[in-house]
């Protein structure tokens, strides 16, 4: 505290009191005590870069996005099965989109956040941003996994195959393969550092599939319909298809975060478990 | 000392010659295997020769990744390598460009007799060959970074084949698709076109990651 006054009296450098601050915030941030005051609400935000702060911040939001996913979920199913007229090409077979797109976007989407944090993670040097990488790795291959299974299921009635080795289809098998390479990297590095270290290579190494995939459409035309949803022009769908399809796409999200907080939270545990403010976490529970 | 890196790998592999000869043979074996998995039909294995020579070229290029940097590892020259003055991004594509050379180069030679197998046309044979000459560098270049991050790893062999084989598809994709397209007769120039860009950014864009690669593997 004293060692901070002086560095900021003494030294004009701001990036000097700020990178201080935040060694200092980090430092605070490892054993959290009761009535601990922190210098100003700017830094705030990094007082949850340390994974015990962290820990318990996600142990008060997983029950929000818990009951969010639960909320949005019932009111997107609802919308999909109910309020959504039929489809005058594809009859009701259809309605499997209130699924399968949502869970495409999730599967390409997670994978840029994954390779994001893992990016932070390896730039910064922050164990946080890794463990919620290695956090995301199992949601997002589990999406990726449902967006081919859902597309097997709707292509059966539609196209007359469970699979067509069209570009889209096929990107999104080798995103699910990229997701088992990092995941299978990690398991065998038994070093954390290395492993969150070497995840990260792969993951930016892997991420410039992520596009190939979203201009696989325009890159290679076949049998896959086109991208129905696009930002540029108005959408070609029914407004109350297109709502249930975004309110199913909030409720994968608030699933996807809540899912990953609480992976986060079992990945802190397992890697501070020689820390104090985890002995005394058990016990108090005991 | 780029040009020292990669004499003295050829060295190493020419002192050793039969793992040279192994990848090559396995080529070969892959390739003649598909024959009687399918039955000799000729206009069959006339369609299905640019993929089978592509996927056997990605298989054999990726079963000496292993010893890209492993002997160097285990004999500590990669510690000196990582602690010399040199960039050490110089040093990777030196030793990528050997690996080409050792095992790239006999594929792309290879390739137009193993063509003749399969009743390919002689423009067919040319732009296979093309597009292997263009699209081994690329393999070497990308497979370097599996064999950084695997190094020392147990079970490395099965897992630098996880990681790097879906690197490779769009080689794959594009590398056979030059083939048909030509016997389509659409022409090769944009997929060779493309396989040269991608020739282009991996070799700008691998040995550094690759070299980031090593000092996190060697922490």
């Amino acid at each position: 505290m004293s060692q901070l006054r002086a560095a900021s009296k003494e030294t004009n450098s701001e990036f000097e009191v700020f990178r201080l601050k935040f060694e200092v915030t980090r430092a605070w941030g490892a054993k959290p005590h009761k009535g601990t005051q922190y210098l100003d609400m700017a830094i705030n935000w990094f007082k949850y870069s340390s994974p015990a702060s962290f820990y318990f911040l996600a142990g008060k939001m997983i029950p929000l996005f818990s009951v969010a996913a639960v909320l949005f979920c019932v009111v997107g199913l609802y919308i999909g099965f109910f309020v959504a007229p039929t489809d005058f090409q594809q009859g009701e077979a259809y309605r499997i989109i209130f699924i399968h797109v949502p869970a495409a976007w999730m599967s390409m989407f997670l994978y840029v956040v994954m390779a994001v944090w893992a990016g932070i993670g390896l730039a910064f040097n922050t164990r946080l941003s890794s463990m919620v990488a290695t956090a995301i790795a199992p949601t997002g291959a589990m999406f990726t996994f449902l967006a081919l299974w859902t597309g097997a299921l709707w292509g059966k009635p539609m196209w007359g195959t469970w699979w067509v080795w069209d570009a889209r289809l096929t990107s999104e098998l080798i995103l699910l393969f990229l997701y088992i390479g990092f995941m299978s990297l990690q398991a065998a590095i038994d070093d954390p550092r290395r492993a969150d270290k070497a995840g990260a290579m792969i993951a930016l190494v892997g991420v410039v599939n992520v596009p190939i995939i979203y201009f696989s459409v325009k890159w290679w035309n076949t049998l896959h319909q086109g991208a129905t949803v696009s930002l540029t022009q108005s959408p070609k769908m029914a407004t109350t298809m297109l709502t249930g399809m975004l309110i199913m796409s909030i409720a994968c999200w608030m699933y996807a975060i809540a899912v990953i907080l609480i992976r986060t939270r079992a990945i802190i545990l397992e890697r501070e478990r020689h820390t104090a403010w985890v002995g005394e976490l058990q016990g108090a529970e005991r | 000392m780029f040009f020292r890196i990669t004499q003295r790998d050829l060295l190493l592999a020419m002192r050793r010659r039969s793992d040279v000869l192994t990848t090559l043979f396995f080529f070969v074996i892959v390739v003649s295997l598909f024959p009687l998995g399918v039955g000799p039909e000729m206009s069959m294995l006339r369609t299905m020769a640019p993929g089978v020579v592509w996927v056997a070229a990605l298989l054999a290029s990726m079963l000496s990744l292993g010893r890209m940097f492993s002997s160097d590892h285990v004999d500590g020259t990669l510690e000196q390598m990582l602690l010399s003055p040199q960039s050490l991004s110089l040093l990777v594509l030196g030793k990528a460009l050997a690996h080409w050379l050792v095992t790239g180069v006999p594929l792309v030679l290879m390739a137009p007799v193993l063509g003749i197998q399969y009743d390919l046309s002689a423009d067919s044979l040319l732009v296979l060959t093309a597009s292997l000459l263009l699209g081994t560098p690329v393999l070497s270049l990308i497979g370097a970074i599996g064999a950084a991050l695997t190094l020392g790893l147990r079970g490395g062999g099965v897992l630098v084949s996880l990681l790097v084989l879906p690197l490779y598809i769009p080689i794959l994709i594009f590398g056979a698709g030059a083939v048909e397209a030509s016997a389509a007769g659409l022409g090769a120039a944009a997929h060779l076109s493309l396989l040269g860009a991608f020739l282009l950014a991996a070799m700008v864009l691998a040995p550094w990651t690759t070299a980031v690669s090593l000092r996190i593997s060697m922490e």
